[in-house]
């Protein structure tokens, strides 16, 4: 629903008199005026009905917040962002939004009918004006059936006691749980866009599997698509209690819009002893036309702590999206014999920069880590891994396995390797392996003899490429993402 | 029919083909013999149209269509086969999927209905049988870690899927031992029907004994120099080149 003039105007003036009444007369607003101070922090947390601890928590993180500068490390280059010229709850639709499919740029259009997406989800990925809450007038099945197999699937998993729901709801039904664990991951500290997050977060995805329970379906953030944007300040939890097993997936193939320029998201993950989370991504973003104008900002921050002996966490990732990705899911092994895993294909073309990679932080004994990345650099991105693998003291017999992989096609983008190792235990090994290649003009003649053309072939070489990454993705999802691999370098040949 | 007429190309500048007049009728073997660098592959490439073979003069009529005019893909789709003198490596790419990739992009282009995963594996079976190869380099990256010989048989086992109408096999013998130069051999002479032509690059003339062609011409600097029956063949493995000016190709 688009807010009403008024009720901005409103909400400006009790902001500006600091609540001087008391904002909780006020909150029947749904949006909250630009700009980031405590009470917009204030607002949200009331906004969402939250308990004095959580308001706590994130007004600790503001604080913190402000006095932190962005990171200035990382290979990428953007504009200046203010942060006090936007809106930090339900912002309201920008005014000049496509108003039908017709008014939509054709190509996106084009690329999801390559999809095969549904034309009311296309509605509502390019934004449509008012196409989240209108009536559905086309393809009524599309959504009524995405809507029936959501509550059939949550069924089946309470049943299991499988909690997976959006996290402002496990605050109001399960707050001992969020307590527990929110930001025992991640620490409202972290960062300055995790921190940021932990001050304004709006909405994200809560799952608990308790001890010895294999979940028995891929949890998928798609079931929500049809829901309320979770907004640019996600959040997701996933507590993997002891022996039991998790595969989760967010995002879509599908190019996503959003009026929202800057997404700093923030996902925490906690395996116990001999649990297993496998957290798979595709992420599609806006990344901005072939002139490099508009795109997303992805500053996300992922962590997961395998707390428990022999418990994993395994991250996979396609990255295609976005105009800025930064980004390092990272492993903190912390019980003996844990295992972490990323495995990684980053793709950027036209004028995307990425800077990507991850941590993988050994402590306890035993503990093995895995690192795969394929980069794949076109036009003139840019795209930097960026790697840390650390061995603290005790963790005997520690591995570490890097192999990283970039593909140049053309001669105006760039890829650049940061490895940083440190070692102090003796009898870790820790092995990285690099390569950049290109592809060869003999490899397209190859394929275009044999009847391939020029882009078929190279999202084929592509595809061949990530092979071994794009094997850990769940099969319904890998199919996808073997055509978006195609899709995202289209034009970047010939 | 194919007809090349006057063929002169250059690579980075440099004139390689001089002058190439050649004929050949369907159902016919071209046999094509010459010295290292008299302009081989050079012609195979320009066929197939590769980038960067500049066609300075000349012109090639296949089935009355103008052939250099046609995108790579466009002359493959139009029947034109090359099995390259050095095969590419693909690393991730399953040879199967190659193949089949290749082989929908083309009955694509005719108008013909894309065989599924199933029809093609049991089409492709057959082929792999008939060849004495193994599944295992079906399901293995794109000549990636193939020997010499495997990415020759692997060459000709495209060529058995793909059935072109105009093959060109540059150098297919070589690195092939006895026993797979024979299996080789009957692949292609498998593939002999009166609709389709091969043009037939090799050194030696033990090839032309399994493979017996109706022509065997002598390229040499960049023009045919002399064409004959497949004695001609008998007598070059006797002289070598040296009646061609093969000092002034090298
Ligand atoms: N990019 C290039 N720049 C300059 N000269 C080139 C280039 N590519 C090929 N040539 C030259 O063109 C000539 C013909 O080469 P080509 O490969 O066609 O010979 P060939 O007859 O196939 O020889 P071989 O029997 O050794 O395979 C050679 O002298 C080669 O060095
Ligand atoms: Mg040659």
């Amino acid at each position: 629903m688009a807010a009403q003039p008024e009720t901005v105007e409103q909400v400006r003036a009790v902001t500006e008199q600091k609540y001087k009444y008391g904002f909780t007369t006020d909150i029947e607003s749904d949006v909250a005026p630009k700009g980031l101070n405590e009470d917009i922090v204030r607002f949200i947390s009331a906004k969402k009905n939250e308990p004095e601890w959580l308001l706590d928590w994130r007004l600790k993180a503001f604080r913190v917040w402000q006095t932190m500068e962005e990171p200035q490390w990382a290979a990428v280059s953007f504009p200046p962002i203010d942060y006090q010229d936007a809106h930090y709850y339900a912002a309201p639709k920008k005014k000049d939004g496509p108003k039908s499919l017709d008014e939509v740029d054709p190509e996106l259009l084009a690329t999801y009918a390559k999809l095969g997406i549904p034309l009311r989800e296309q509605e509502i990925l390019a934004g449509v004006e008012g196409s989240e809450g209108k009536s559905p007038a086309i393809a009524v099945d599309a959504v009524f059936d995405s809507v029936s197999v959501a509550t059939t699937f949550k069924a089946k998993l309470e049943e299991m006691g499988i909690i997976f729901c959006a996290i402002s709801e496990a605050v109001q039904k399960h707050p001992d749980l969020v307590k527990k664990y929110l930001g025992s991951v991640v620490p409202y500290t972290d960062n300055f866009y995790a921190t940021l997050n932990c001050a304004v977060f709006t909405d994200g995805s809560f799952v608990y599997i308790p001890k010895g329970v294999r979940c028995p379906m891929e949890l998928s953030t798609y079931f929500r698509i049809n829901q309320a944007n979770t907004g640019q300040f996600e959040r997701t939890l996933i507590i993997a209690d002891a022996g039991s097993y998790v595969s989760y997936l967010e995002g879509c193939t599908a190019p996503q819009r959003d009026e929202n320029q800057l997404h700093a998201a923030v996902v925490e993950l906690v395996a116990m002893d001999d649990a297993t989370i496998k957290y798979s991504t595709v992420q599609n973003w806006y990344p901005g036309n072939a002139e490099g104008v508009g795109g997303i900002y992805n500053f996300v921050t992922k962590r997961g702590a395998c707390r428990g002996r022999n418990s994993k966490i395994s991250w996979t990732q396609v990255e295609t999206g976005s105009a800025i990705t930064w980004k390092y899911p990272s492993c903190i092994l912390q019980g003996d014999n844990s295992v972490g895993e990323f495995y990684s294909v980053a793709i950027t073309n036209n004028f995307q920069q990425a800077d990507t990679g991850t941590k993988m932080i050994h402590i306890g004994k035993n503990t093995r880590s895995t690192i795969v990345s394929k980069g794949i650099s076109a036009g003139k991105a840019q795209q930097t891994y960026r790697g840390l693998v650390k061995i603290l003291p005790k963790a005997e017999g520690a591995r570490n396995h890097t192999q990283c992989d970039s593909l140049l096609i053309g001669d105006q983008c760039g890829a650049h390797t940061v490895p940083y190792i440190e070692s102090r235990n003796r009898s870790a090994r820790v092995e990285h392996e690099a390569t950049t290649a290109k592809i060869s003009e003999d490899q397209l003649f190859y394929c275009r003899q044999r009847g391939i053309a020029e882009e078929d072939a190279v999202s084929l070489i592509v595809n061949g490429f990530c092979k071994e990454v794009l094997k850990e993705l769940p099969m319904e999802f890998a199919v996808e993402a073997q055509k978006l691999v195609g899709i995202s370098l289209e034009g970047s040949v010939g | 029919m194919i007809e090349i007429k006057n063929l002169h190309a250059t690579v980075d500048g440099k004139e390689i083909l001089k002058g190439v007049d050649l004929t050949i009728r369907p159902g016919e073997v071209h046999a094509i013999m010459g010295p290292n660098g008299a302009g081989k592959s050079t012609m195979s490439y320009v066929l197939a149209g590769r980038d960067g073979y500049e066609v300075t003069e000349g012109s090639v009529t296949y089935y009355g269509k103008d052939l250099l005019a046609l995108e790579p893909e466009e002359r493959a789709a139009e029947g034109v086969f090359l099995a390259f003198q050095y095969p590419v490596e693909i690393p991730g790419v399953a040879n199967t999927t190659f193949l089949k990739t290749a082989a929908n992009a083309i009955r694509k282009h005719r108008g013909e209905k894309e065989l599924d995963a199933m029809q093609f594996l049991k089409l492709l079976r057959e082929k792999t049988k008939a060849l004495n190869m193994t599944d295992d380099m079906l399901k293995r990256a794109v000549n990636v870690g193939f020997s010499g010989g495997e990415k020759k048989r692997n060459e000709t086992l495209q060529m058995a899927v793909l059935e072109p109408k105009f093959a060109i096999l540059d150098e297919t013998d070589s690195g092939l031992d006895i026993d797979a130069l024979k299996i080789v051999a009957e692949g292609v002479n498998a593939l002999r029907s009166p609709e389709r032509s091969m043009l037939v690059i090799t050194h030696y003339q033990r090839l032309l004994d399994y493979i017996v062609p109706d022509y065997v011409h002598v390229l040499s600097a960049g023009r045919i120099v002399k064409s004959g029956g497949k004695e001609l063949a008998l007598e070059l493995e006797k002289n070598g080149y040296r009646d061609f000016g093969a000092s002034e190709a090298a």
